[in-house]
């Protein structure tokens, strides 16, 4: 059941919370030992919180737009009970004195938090593997992976342990998974939703957004979490998106450009069928498509895991085995560097000390102009060639574009342990998301034709992007397609 | 590498040296195709938003308790967070 229904049906008092808090939880118990969606279950609290709507409804109170509706959050976002562990094992026993914005505003409209998803180690990855508590499985294969690095999260939707869950995306890390498992994530336009209580990985790039089954569903946790935070300096300070009545209006005859470079022949036949088929699907709505050059797309990877690394490896300075997280056991005449050394290295597990490895080497001293500030301007070049579709072209006379369209992953899921021991070949599956970060702009991705590859139907995603702070339109066009599939 | 993992402050075995050497020289090597651009004039772009950080006023608001910040310590000595010594021999971080 989808989360618009179950939040109408609590409100109807067609069903209670408990109910339906008891059925998540019992899909939960029956999944998860396979799939590994969850690091922590929160049994006792989940049926705690759904009471109190009962009692709510019972007492006459308006109930929230999300009234008993079960989610997921990924485990990098902090909450005021349990555990917060990141996926690593320098925060396993980490307990977080406060709750994130974003989760208090889902549970302030009537959520009610199942548990914490697994992901991959600060959600570093693109399959889920890095996680300290191991891989989450892909629901439609279970000897495959489900993406990166909102993993748990993908897959606790996708399996219908939950209707939706909050994931977290940096370059890619909701829309990749999303599509390796045939659901819809949204990554809201950087500035949209605050980030704080959100364990930063890269800050000028990370965003909380939702996963789901519907693009309504989406819609509706995104209305529920986003705007301006005091506690976030750099939330936008405009109205939320109204989204609730306009979802099902049609944009008139919209233009959808289509990169000349998603194109690229290194693509899975598959996922060149669905980009196809979302083209043609587009075109039957009256859609004039028109092919768009983001001659920069062919350098994201590149200026992506620099910018990420390089805002990592300051960010994960913090842990230092001294305030809080893990902490080595020293023996006799170590002194306070082994005390650091060891801490992060016990702690931290290999894609994270390659990234920060990384990351320190772009901003040392004789290589910060080669690589990080290299990327720097790279990356104003990749903004240019958005903001360049984003507009009419007056030499050529091409219209603007509403939206963007490109595939979230050049490949279906692949099989556990396929990539793992080759970074670089890892890293070049977010070469369709990681632009989108880099630029700040709102992408959504939706299930396009699955397309089989030994003997079982594997789900591949569509990407749409919209324009800065233009979450409206852009949803309105996700749900055009998504009702012509 | 040795450097890199000492600056990253990680303590990393002689294994991990080889494999890491190996996995960040592909990684670097394909970073190359950076250098191969025209950057003549491209300032650099830290930070997607347009706007500027809003500053907020200078308020006391609600905070963590003391103690709910401080008994996230791995190691504690009353109120204080228990650390190796840090001056002289072993110290000097």
């Amino acid at each position: 059941m989808s989360a618009s229904a179950i939040a109408a049906g609590v409100r109807n008092g067609d069903f209670s919370a408990v109910e339906v808090a008891r059925g998540a939880l019992e899909r939960v118990e029956a999944l998860n030992p396979a799939l590994n969606a969850f690091i922590d279950v929160f049994r006792e609290e989940a049926i705690a919180r759904a009471s109190e709507i009962d009692r709510a409804r019972a007492s006459g109170e308006r109930l929230g737009p999300l009234a008993g509706v079960p989610v997921a959050l990924k485990d990098n976002m902090c909450l005021s009970w349990g555990r917060t562990t990141c996926g690593s094992r320098m925060l396993a026993r980490y307990r977080s004195p406060y709750t994130l914005t974003a989760g208090q505003r889902l549970i302030d409209a009537g959520a009610v938090v199942i548990g914490k998803a697994n992901m991959d180690e600060f959600a570093m990855g693109s399959s889920g593997e890095t996680s300290f508590f191991g891989a989450t499985r892909n629901p439609h294969d279970h000897a495959r992976v489900p993406g990166g690095s909102s993993s748990g999260s993908a897959a606790a939707v996708a399996s219908g342990m939950v209707p939706v869950a909050l994931g977290s995306d940096t370059g890619g890390s909701i829309r990749q998974p999303a599509g390796l498992c045939g659901i819809v994530g949204l990554k809201p336009t950087y500035g949209r939703v605050s980030r704080y209580g959100l364990v930063a990985y890269a800050s000028s790039l990370d965003q909380i957004g939702p996963l789901g089954r519907t693009v309504e569903d989406c819609a509706l946790v995104l209305e529920a979490i986003a705007g301006v935070d005091p506690n976030d300096g750099t939330t936008a300070d405009m109205p939320g998106p109204a989204l609730a009545g306009a979802l099902d209006e049609p944009v008139e005859g919209p233009v959808i450009g289509v990169p000349r470079q998603a194109h690229d022949s290194h693509n899975h036949p598959g996922v060149v069928s669905a980009l196809g088929g979302a083209i043609d699907a587009f075109v039957k709505m009256g859609a004039r498509i028109v092919e768009v050059d983001l001659a920069h797309v062919a350098h994201g990877i590149a200026a992506y895991y620099l910018v990420a690394s390089a805002e990592a490896s300051s960010n994960l300075a913090r842990f230092d085995g001294v305030r809080y997280g893990h902490r080595a056991a020293l023996g006799p005449g170590e002194g306070l560097l082994d005390l650091y050394c060891r801490s992060r290295s016990e702690g931290f597990g290999p894609e994270v000390q390659r990234r920060i490895m990384l990351g320190t080497y772009a901003l040392s001293s004789g290589y910060y102009d080669a690589y990080y500030n290299t990327a720097l301007r790279v990356r104003r070049l990749i903004r240019r060639d958005y903001d360049a579709a984003f507009a009419p072209d007056e030499g050529t006379g091409a219209p603007a574009c509403d939206a963007i369209l490109m595939p979230s992953s050049p490949n279906p899921a692949f099989r556990l342990g396929e990539k793992s021991s080759d970074p670089l070949a890892m890293y070049l599956e977010d070469v369709y998301t990681v632009t989108v970060n880099l630029a700040g702009l709102p992408a959504i991705t939706l299930p396009g034709t699955p397309t089989v590859v030994d003997g079982v139907a594997l789900p591949l995603g569509v990407q749409l992007i919209g324009r800065a702070f233009d979450e409206a339109r852009l949803l309105r066009l996700a749900r055009m397609l998504e009702g012509a599939g | 590498m040795r450097k890199v993992a000492s600056l990253s402050r990680l303590a990393i075995t002689d294994e991990q040296v080889a494999l890491y050497r190996h996995q960040l020289s592909d990684v670097l090597g394909y970073m190359e195709r950076l250098r191969r651009l025209d950057l003549e004039g491209v300032e650099p772009l830290t930070h997607a938003g347009d706007t500027l950080n809003r500053m907020r006023e200078d308020e006391v608001g609600a905070m963590l308790a003391n103690e709910a910040a401080m008994g996230l310590s791995p190691e504690r000595t009353g109120p204080f967070i228990k650390v190796p010594k840090v001056i002289g021999d072993g110290g000097g971080a």
